[in-house]
């Protein structure tokens, strides 16, 4: 199949047309606002529904509410309206359903700025909204990379029961780039038996997150618990880039890790054994793959659009056996290869 | 035997935890009635609120999906885009519906989704134990308005039927009923029946909202609150069809 130039968002929403999702519930908000406008003419064409919710509390409950009813269904937003979907996607994980949420963040706190940022890694990662829950949370650094993980985190969802996030930002929802669709071998759906389709033939669905029985909550919480501790066991996703002799391991994710890649190279030049590790799956972070490339490394940069958030997972995983540091630019400002080239060299001086 | 009154087939054989003299019992059975009338139990789905009526799962004998406070309208949107051919409905309270959930109940209607509500409105919330609700009446003593509803702080009760006849088109249903006595309950099975009939001819949105007790947090009898629904609360909040005539 031939490669297409297309926009971040337009191909993220094609993807999930590609993947079976025939049901789309959203709501407006600068960065991620193509993605939208791309189903709202690509739905009707394949008999899906889009719809545009009056609120991004509307549409995770929307979202809610199809997932219940069996459907591979989407919402998209930028990190205010995350914000608003949290008490919803804190529901879908609690009764165990399936759906994927695409966050393209753009600057905060509060109404920020609509420039992109990686702010809500902690958001995504640790919680966002309440209560004992995770969401799968994949990372993609270019426009092919969100299409195949789109497609894939349909599947994770379903195989789960539980809510997977795409985390994009600005950039990458902005910026066009060749991309190609590759044909699944396997479309066929699974069964739902568990949904919510009318009770003609068996005994009645129930769709819920509530157990006022104390024990029969720690029941289900523990069951969860489970089921993350399964994710975290198996879905662990990291790319790594000349870290085979790094003595200088930057580690970033997304649109960071391209400007991160860029600056190994230039390190490079100048003789400096520079490397990357790019976590591609946020939650489980790939603590594993961080821990099998640390042989030679002294430290490890960690460089972020926030003030500094993965670099707690960073740290986390290399448990005080390598020195890290930091280097981030938040408000929608990126950081360029040549202010990470300058950090490695500051960075190594003090190792 | 000739079996002449029985349980209906909707409601599950379980015993609600309803406090004694309300009348959340009373609207249940109706909506299984009427459920089990247009024979349509098993492509029924029902969305359950947060509120005095938050096991409504458990009561009703159709696919339930229990909703977060507020949203059930949206929930019932997304289950009944997937499912166009079954019926959904959501039975919603009033702090749910017309406090925390009225900007997803005014854009179901605005959308003419093809749902069915059934709000009931006992002019307080009862399952945190007695606030004020955006329905209690002025002069109303709750635990949160301890003097009374003041209109200079708190405002005017909210006539949700009114207000949403108001502002869509033909083919959406709102009625409000009350189920104080024998007669009205009657009539309320009558609107109830209609609002599903809406929704599976297609015509568009339906809202029933039920005028119903609240004893406990009343502080009331049974019986006192029955006349006191029928005396305080239909003054305030007229029984009949507001239902819009032509488009807006």
């Amino acid at each position: 199949m031939n490669k297409v130039l297309m926009k971040g968002n337009e191909a993220l929403a094609e993807a999930a047309v590609r993947a079976g999702c025939r049901y789309f519930f959203g709501y407006p908000i600068t960065p991620q606002t193509e993605l939208p406008q791309y189903l709202s003419k690509r739905m009707p064409e394949i008999g899906g529904v889009f719809l545009q919710a009056e609120s991004e509390i509307a549409a995770i409950n929307m979202v809610y509410g199809a997932s219940g009813a069996g459907a591979r269904v989407m919402t998209s937003s930028s990190s205010p309206g995350i914000s608003l979907k949290a008490e919803g996607i804190s529901y879908i994980a609690g009764a165990e359903l399936p759906c994927v949420i695409v966050n393209m963040m753009r600057g905060g706190p509060g109404l920020g700025t609509i420039q992109p940022a990686q702010g809500d890694y902690f958001q995504a990662t640790k919680g966002g909204g309440h209560g004992d829950y995770k969401l799968l949370v994949l990372a993609p650094a270019s426009v092919q990379e969100a299409v195949d993980l789109t497609i894939q985190a349909f599947d994770l969802a379903d195989k789960y029961r539980n809510p997977v996030m795409i985390l994009g930002d600005g950039i990458l929802g902005q910026m066009m780039e060749p991309v190609e669709f590759k044909l699944t071998e396997n479309n066929e759906l699974p069964v739902k038996e568990w949904a919510t389709t009318g009770k003609k033939g068996r005994k009645k669905n129930i769709i819920n997150s509530l157990y006022l029985q104390a024990e029969k909550l720690e029941q289900h919480v523990n069951r969860l618990a489970d089921k993350f501790g399964e994710m975290e066991a198996k879905e662990q996703k990291a790319e790594t880039y000349l870290t085979d002799d790094a003595e200088i391991l930057l580690a970033a994710y997304g649109t960071t890790s391209r400007v991160c890649r860029k600056a190994v190279d230039m390190a490079r030049e100048e003789g400096i054994k520079a490397g990357l590790f790019r976590p591609i799956s946020l939650w489980p972070f790939p603590e594993y793959a961080l821990q099998q490339v640390l042989g030679r490394v002294k430290g490890i940069l960690t460089v972020e659009m926030s003030l500094g958030q993965m670099i707690e997972d960073v740290r986390l995983a290399v448990n005080g056996k390598v020195p890290t540091d930091f280097y981030g630019r938040v408000g929608g400002m990126v950081p360029t290869s040549r202010d990470v080239l300058e950090k490695i060299v500051a960075f190594r001086e003090v190792l | 035997m000739k079996v002449i009154f029985e349980k209906p087939k909707s409601l599950e054989d379980v015993t609600f935890h309803y406090c004694p003299g309300c009348t959340h019992g009373i609207i249940h059975r109706l909506i299984a009635e009427v459920i089990d009338e247009l024979e349509i139990q098993e492509k029924t789905i029902g969305v359950a609120p947060v509120g005095c009526a938050v096991l409504a799962y458990d009561y009703f004998d159709v696919d339930m999906h229990e909703a977060a406070h507020g949203r059930a309208p949206a929930v019932a949107t997304g289950i009944k885009r997937v499912h166009p051919k079954n019926v959904v409905f959501a039975y919603q309270g009033d702090g749910d519906l017309a406090s925390i959930g009225m900007a997803e109940v005014v854009h179901a209607a605005a959308r003419g989704e093809k749902i069915t509500i059934i709000f009931v409105n006992n002019a307080i919330y009862g399952m945190t134990g007695g606030q004020m609700a955006p329905t209690t009446l002025v002069g109303q003593v709750t635990n949160t308005s301890p003097t009374g509803r003041d209109v200079e702080h708190s405002g005017y009760p909210i006539r949700v039927s009114e207000m949403l006849g108001s502002l869509v088109g033909p083919g959406n249903s709102m009625k409000r009923v009350s189920v104080h006595d024998p007669k009205h309950i009657g009539q309320a099975k009558k609107a109830i029946k209609e609002a599903f009939i809406n929704q599976i001819e297609g015509k568009g949105f339906s809202l029933v909202e039920v005028l119903s007790t609240c004893p406990t947090n009343w502080g009331k009898t049974p019986v006192e609150a029955l006349k006191w629904l029928e005396e305080k609360m239909l003054p305030y909040y007229p029984l009949g069809d507001f239902s819009p005539k032509e488009g807006v």
